[in-house]
């Protein structure tokens, strides 16, 4: 399982892995939101982690498909689901998430203050989003995996997988964004809405990989 | 040991593409599929290997080390896929499907020395040439021990030199009380392999 999150992370920091790709398309939705709003700094500082939140849930679904695509053309798949007597199917499937989080999802949160940076928010405001997005990102890998082997054997699955996804990563977005305003404004709750993102993120990190080895076993070519 | 297969019948789509197909392999013998494409030689393959259920009939492994009847957990798998990444290098590939699996046998290097390809070892999988990319794939076989081998069109991209080479790694596996079930169209020269020769008509 170790050697799966190793390889799958070199294969992602490698050319051609596209663990870039989302990091351009979050700092393109951010750049493009203040155009959108008009320069008025105090709406932006208030509105900011709404905008954070929103690119890196758009960002997160974009490479998602690749998750067992990939290892679907090459036979690899095959070969991950004729070993599940050694590796059960579902912690196959965990620390494929685990790697693409890793590559893709964690990036996100890191580049998180320098964005915040551009939308005139404050120290804390900026330390708050990174600190739900490095709680909520997970789960929506999780989620994501589902979908991903739901639409694997389709030849272009991607719009559908995030289609099929964005419903249940919506409540992730509600939480993650209630609990950055609940750390920066003094009349909202924190600890409640940042607990139930937690929970969110652990529910879907057992869930999401047992519905994501279902399908891939019922995967009949 | 023994694998046992029982008038199993295959679909695809609402089309039989073989029926009534039954054999019993104990350990050290192998079985040479053969026949025109489009025979059902692969989808009996997958049939075997799990990854297609049966229309009838059934597959098992008796007697089978840890008592676990599901062939999969006993076989190596080579598709025509080779299942290795371009990106990284050939003992990459290699080292992580033998540290992916368990009953870990040879390394990396031993391995790429029974195919004759212990120069390429550093070498980026994609840059290897075809013959050479099947090869790689063919040293997965021995960085984890599995005793069930189920090969499809395991010599295709092959020269005649690697092609006696693979007939003489199949011996050896059979040798080794190892069971062989390669599909192929060209026949494979290893004594006493069995024969099941598919039809167009879908019987065997």
């Amino acid at each position: 399982m170790i050697a799966l999150i190793v390889r799958d992370v070199r294969l992602g920091v490698r050319a051609g892995g596209g663990a870039l790709i989302g990091i351009l398309f979050y700092l393109a939705v951010v750049t493009v939101a203040p155009f959108a709003m008009g320069p008025d700094l105090n709406l932006l500082a208030r509105i900011g982690p709404a905008i954070l939140w929103t690119g890196a849930l758009l960002a997160s679904l974009l490479g998602l498909e690749r998750l067992f695509q990939i290892d679907h053309e090459d036979g690899a798949l095959d070969l991950l689901v004729i070993a599940r007597h050694e590796t059960p199917l579902a912690l196959t499937v965990f620390a494929k998430c685990a790697a693409h989080w890793l590559v893709t999802g964690l990036p996100l949160v890191l580049v998180t203050p320098l964005l915040g940076l551009l939308l005139n928010m404050d120290a804390a405001a900026i330390g708050a989003t990174a600190l739900t997005l490095l709680v909520g990102t997970p789960a929506i890998t999780f989620i994501g995996a589902a979908g991903a082997a739901v639409a694997v054997s389709l030849p272009r699955g991607g719009l559908l997988v995030s289609v099929i996804i964005l419903p249940f990563t919506i409540p992730v977005l509600i939480f993650g964004v209630m609990a950055t305003l609940g750390a920066v404004e003094t009349f909202a709750p924190f600890l409640q809405p940042f607990t139930f993102l937690a929970a969110l993120t652990l529910f879907f990190a057992v869930l999401g990989p047992f519905a994501a080895a279902l399908a891939l076993k019922g995967l009949q070519d | 040991m023994k694998l046992v297969a029982d008038g199993l019948a295959a679909r695809r789509g609402n089309e039989m593409v073989f029926q009534g197909v039954g054999f019993a392999l104990s350990a050290g013998e192998g079985m040479a599929v053969t026949g025109p494409n489009g025979a059902g030689k692969s989808t009996l393959l997958r049939v075997l290997a799990g990854f297609l259920r049966p229309a009838v009939g059934s597959v098992s492994m008796v007697d089978a080390p840890g008592g676990i009847a599901d062939i999969a957990a006993h076989a190596h798998f080579l598709s025509p896929l080779n299942a290795m990444k371009p990106a990284l290098t050939v003992r990459e590939n290699l080292a992580f499907w033998r540290a992916f699996g368990e009953a870990r046998a040879a390394t990396p290097e031993a391995a790429l020395e029974r195919v004759g390809l212990g120069h390429a070892i550093d070498v980026p999988f994609s840059d290897l040439s075809t013959g050479q990319r099947r090869r790689a794939a063919i040293a997965r076989l021995f960085v984890n021990r599995r005793p069930v081998w189920l090969l499809d069109e395991p010599t295709s991209g092959l020269d005649a030199r690697a092609e006696a080479t693979f007939a003489g790694i199949i011996a050896d596996h059979l040798n080794h009380d190892g069971i062989v079930i390669a599909a192929t169209h060209l026949p494979i020269d290893v004594p006493g392999m069995k024969k099941l020769r598919f039809t167009d008509g879908g019987g065997a």
